[in-house]
């Protein structure tokens, strides 16, 4: 008997497919059985992704979220989905004081009005099956604790989490369950770069995780794959912390 | 922008250390207030009034703020 963690015969849409946390989502998923639909920006590097999956039956489509016309075209193009895995995302490091206003839209749109608007388009084109599970990839920072330097990034990610509260709620009727995973720190390329921007000292800062460890990204894949299973069919609204215990103490 | 004006918008990423602790010869990681918040500071600082993108690693390899300067000059 299949177990209620596979996710065998579910179509599935990743967006941030390539790199990072999504990518790992979108391989971790073909490994469970999915056929996946990936989506990013950068056609080299999706089609690295792609290459990485298990199976023959997946596809990728470049598209940049940010484009809501762009968006509009990637959903016509979409086969029904049983469940949407949201990773699209950039961090921020910055003071308060220095705030530019194009670096808030920019973050805002990314982080945040990307994910509604394919959300949107998704629901309104009756794109998601019923039922079906939407998960999205936003972070303990601003929901769960904050870092020195992370209010812009903190602001789209506690929105994102809003977000995703509320549209469990709206989108229930239709037998959609909307969660969110709480990554804390993940070690990316992403991760790297930032944390150069710091000179953070990470052998130390590893020791502020009862865990002692910083995660990685099989840590939050495997917390997406339960979300997207049905294993978690009676599971909606939640905000599921990945984060080694960081926010324990 | 000089080295006089970067040394000032330096020490303004400063909340406890007196301004006039600082000069293009102050070894700026030698300072109680030195952390990852005056860190962050400067290299956001540096971002916005100047255009140019520094690491905490260059921050490291600088002793001074004169250094810190001519380095950022070169970028």
């Amino acid at each position: 008997m299949k177990s209620r963690f596979s996710l065998e015969g579910k179509t599935l849409l990743v967006t941030g497919a390539s790199s990072g946390i999504g990518r790992c989502v979108a391989v971790e998923c073909a490994k469970m059985g999915a056929r996946l639909v990936i989506n990013g920006r950068n056609q080299e590097r999706l089609n690295q992704t792609l290459g990485l999956l298990e199976g023959t039956v997946h596809q990728a489509i470049v598209a940049d979220l940010t484009d809501h016309e762009a968006v509009r075209a990637m959903v016509e193009q979409l086969p029904q989905l049983d469940g949407v895995s949201h990773n699209a995302g950039v961090t921020s490091i910055g003071m308060i004081k220095f705030i530019k206003a194009d670096d808030w839209q920019a973050l805002s749109q990314i982080n945040v009005f990307s994910a509604i608007w394919l959300t949107r388009c998704l629901v309104a084109k009756k794109k998601l099956n019923k039922p079906a599970s939407v998960v999205f990839t936003s972070s303990i920072s601003g929901n769960d604790s904050v870092r020195h330097g992370e209010a812009l990034y903190a602001a789209t990610k506690s929105a994102l989490s809003g977000f995703a509260k509320a549209a469990a709620l709206d989108l229930a009727p239709q037998g959609i369950r909307v969660n969110c995973v709480h990554p804390g720190m993940i070690e990316t390329d992403l991760f790297h770069s930032s944390q150069d921007a710091l000179t953070q000292d990470l052998d130390e800062m590893k020791k502020l995780f009862p865990l002692k460890r910083f995660g990685n990204p099989e840590d939050v894949a495997d917390g997406i794959i339960y979300l997207l299973s049905d294993a978690s069919s009676w599971v909606t609204g939640i905000e599921l912390k990945i984060d080694g215990g960081y926010t324990l103490i | 922008m000089t080295l006089d004006q970067f040394v000032q918008q330096f020490a303004e990423q400063f909340d406890e250390t007196p301004a006039n602790q600082f000069s293009p010869s102050t070894d700026y990681k030698s300072l109680e207030e030195w952390g990852s918040l005056t860190t962050l500071g400067v290299i956001t600082m540096v971002d916005a009034e100047m255009g140019k993108r520094i690491t905490g690693s260059n921050l490291l390899a600088c002793t001074t703020i004169e250094e810190l300067y001519n380095f950022i000059q070169r970028i």
